[in-house]
């Protein structure tokens, strides 16, 4: 801020310079470098995200053969519709039980991490972060073959011991399961690196300080550690929520939304209706429906953090 | 350097000149005088009957004098179905687009009508089926041009030594190659008993209860035999009919003697089914039988493809046909046209049938005794029925004969399937058939 007053300033000094002259010192201004170097992202990000949702914002007011404006005559529609409340009520399932199971293993995971030898870290690291840098279509189809219905290979294993044949993706529960066991598996690593690298940013002074004090393990991990992460974890979560909300290859490759459209969730539900069914503004809306629901959630969590950083 | 001026008579005059010279020109005949035309042909599953159809566009290309251009668009991932809704919303694509069964109605007021050249060509090839004309049509207007590739009767493939040994069925002598079929006792309740049968000796019938096409197809064939209609072609509710109540009966017999994972089959488990020799039977087109005789000859040589079992109402079998469509919009529309009648000549046909190894099937009634089916082996004469040579069965869809709009939400939501799935697993009769009204109620939506 104090470099662009100062340039203000020495424009005004020298009212005799020309337009040629105040571009120049624009062009010196950091903000307007910022701007610049930033603007291809922007473009990029008005081109293939601001203008497909106002599209599909668009696509959304029409009629089934979109050539009537209907208003939200898709959402009153959808609203009656005793799937759609199944397609909501199982994104939530999906996408809370999938973030809090992915936190959870990726926090526990960081501190196994943390407390490895460094020189032997970056091996680990590398290692656990393999799930997360396979495209999830590839390695989804590897568990379409492990939860297979009839040569599923988790069944041959655990038919050793007597137990199964488990109906993987047959079933409406286990198909559930095996969804957001696939989705844990895919995004507990980008937890994993997050904590981690918020772990390492933990001053050993406040471990010391708590260790003089008496305080045990899970203290420390309590009014030390969690304190501290507080931040990153609200950020890793949010981010998450949005992505695994939005989630659609891991359902569409193993479940397609079945067995009796149990699995699923607002993308594929939306894929179903709106390309399958040939109804593209109800499957616009059905995407939509989305972004209330992450909006709310993004104002709750971001407030939070605004609201620490103030304190601080 | 000198920089002469053009002034605004000199450029009016130029222009007129050579607008006179252009216009009065002889007219030449380049090498693509006749222009472009872009084809979205479906990428063939059987290994070389894209070259077919690649060496029969060139040869009409060359004495055409048109500039084509083919791109094989895979099924897998309904890359098909993403390209035409988005060359709908572009308008612009494709002169020439094959797509499978509702998408002709699905488009159907940004799709060229085709009835110049379907009269003649039924003329010549003889009459369509009906559930060609159902889906190929509206109000009078050929949406579409029935395509000889990828269409295909998804019958009973069925094993001859597992038959004949546990359900006593010699499916052989049933359907025999080069004659008629014998199969007046080929009825819904043999077919349920050989089920039972095989299941018991661990070979049970590979019939999905998915969502995908397979699943569906099997199920709008059991359902059209009982006369099982959701939806009438006036668009009247049916759901809560006697039909539709013994449709499900049946299915629950059925569903106790088929793999206990078949809720979670998709198009690739039922011919998995087969290959690895585990069912007696599996509702399919030849494709499994193909697979088969390149990776398990001895599966493959114990194979036979015929027609399905005949309910109360009548002997349905699955059907599902493809369709060249043409956009409204496209530039060359003359040049389509031209290439569809070439791609519907029995002489083409007979070379995509060849090509395909018998998987696809001509619409038109005198092209279902060519002589690729009568051949194909081993066992030799294995696909001899699979073009119903003697219209012994009605090709059918599911969730006909509902309007096509209709029947399409019916089929994509596996409605059958699932009030089959629902009422097996314990669900009663009138909750069932009052979710699948209240369904049906929302797939009327315009």
């Amino acid at each position: 801020m104090a470099d662009v007053v100062f340039q203000e300033r020495r424009v005004a000094h020298r009212p005799s310079v020309g337009k040629r002259s105040s571009l120049h010192y624009a062009l010196k201004r950091k903000s307007t470098v910022a701007f610049l170097m930033a603007l291809p992202l922007i473009l990029l990000v008005a081109l293939l995200v601001v203008y497909p949702a106002l599209y599909s914002l668009h696509l959304a007011t029409l009629n089934k053969s979109m050539t009537k404006f209907i208003g939200l005559g898709n959402f009153e529609f959808l609203f009656k519709r005793d799937t759609f409340w199944l397609v909501v009520k199982q994104s939530c399932i999906f996408a809370i039980s999938a973030v809090i199971f992915k936190a959870l293993i990726g926090f526990i995971v960081a501190h196994f991490v943390h407390n490895v030898p460094a020189n032997k870290q970056r091996r680990w690291r590398g290692m656990l972060l393999v799930p997360w840098v396979i495209p999830p279509a590839m390695s989804t189809l590897a568990w379409l073959w492990l939860f297979d219905p009839s040569y599923s290979a988790f069944n041959y294993t655990l038919s050793f011991f007597g137990i199964g044949p488990i109906p993987w993706t047959g079933d409406a529960m286990w198909a559930r399961f095996s969804v957001i066991l696939v989705n844990v598996w895919y995004g507990a690593p980008f937890f994993m690196i997050m904590y981690l690298a918020a772990l390492k940013s933990v001053p050993d002074q406040l471990y010391e300080a708590a260790a003089i004090d008496g305080a045990n393990w899970w203290q420390r991990i309590w009014y030390v550690t969690l304190p501290m992460m507080r931040n990153i974890i609200a950020i890793t979560t949010l981010f998450s929520l949005i992505v695994t909300f939005a989630n659609f290859d891991i359902v569409r490759i193993l479940t397609a939304g079945g067995p009796l459209d149990h699995t699923h969730i607002f993308a594929t539900w939306a894929f179903r209706v709106g390309i399958e069914g040939s109804d593209i503004p109800l499957g616009a809306s059905v995407s939509l429906f989305m972004v209330p629901i992450l909006a709310v959630a993004a104002i709750f969590i971001l407030r939070d953090i605004s609201k620490r950083g103030n304190e601080a | 350097m000198s920089r002469k001026k053009l002034s605004r008579r000199e450029f009016v005059a130029a222009t007129a000149l050579s607008s006179a010279a252009l216009i009065t020109a002889p007219y030449i005949r380049g090498a693509h005088a006749a222009g472009k035309l872009a084809i979205g042909f479906w990428d063939h599953w059987v290994p070389g009957a894209n070259k077919t159809s690649t060496a029969l566009v060139n040869e009409w290309a060359e004495k055409e004098k048109v500039e084509v251009q083919i791109d094989y668009i895979t099924s897998q991932g309904n890359k098909t179905l993403l390209t035409m809704a988005a060359e709908a919303q572009a308008r612009s694509g494709h002169d020439i687009l094959a797509q499978a069964t509702w998408q002709a109605h699905a488009y159907a007021e940004l799709l060229e009508p085709v009835n110049d050249i379907m009269e003649p060509i039924i003329k010549q090839n003889g009459a369509v089926n009906d559930t060609v004309n159902y889906l190929g049509q509206a109000k009078g207007k050929w949406l579409g041009v029935p395509a000889c590739i990828g269409s295909q009767i998804k019958g009973p493939c069925s094993r001859i030594d597992l038959m004949k040994k546990h359900a006593n069925i010699d499916v052989q002598a049933m359907y025999p190659a080069g004659s008629p079929p014998k199969a007046d006792n080929w009825t819904l309740d043999t077919f349920l008993k050989a089920a039972e049968a095989c299941h018991k000796a661990g070979h049970p019938f590979g019939i999905g209860l998915g969502e995908t096409s397979d699943s569906v197809d099997a199920a709008g064939a059991i359902f059209n035999s009982f006369g099982a209609e959701l939806v009438d072609a006036k668009g009247n509710l049916t759901v809560k009919t006697d039909a539709v109540r013994q449709a499900l009966e049946y299915y629950k017999k059925l569903i106790a003697f088929l793999p206990p994972d078949a809720a979670a089959w998709d198009d690739a488990s039922n011919n998995k089914w087969l290959v690895s020799g585990r069912g007696a039977l599996i509702m399919n087109p030849p494709s499994a039988w193909a697979v088969a005789k390149r990776d398990a000859p001895q599966v493959a040589e114990q194979c036979w493809t015929h027609g399905f079992a005949a309910g109360p109402k009548g002997r349905f079998a699955p059907y599902l046909p493809f369709f060249w469509l043409t956009w409204s919009f496209s530039k060359n529309k003359a040049a389509a046209k031209s290439l569809l009648t070439h791609l519907s000549q029995p002489s083409s046909i007979e070379k995509l049938v060849a090509a395909s190894g018998g998987y696809d099937l001509p619409a038109y009634e005198k092209l279902t005794t060519l002589k690729t089916w009568a051949e194909e082996g081993p066992p030799k004469g294995t696909l001899y029925h699979y073009p119903n040579p003697y219209n012994h069965q009605k090709l059918s869809i599911a969730a006909s004969p509902a309007p096509p709009k209709v029947a399409q939400q019916i089929y994509t939501q596996a409605t059958l399937t699932k009030m089959a799935l629902r009422y097996s697993q314990g669900e009663k009769m009138e909750s069932t058939l009052a979710w699948a009204e209240g369904e049906c109620e929302g797939f009327m939506r315009s």
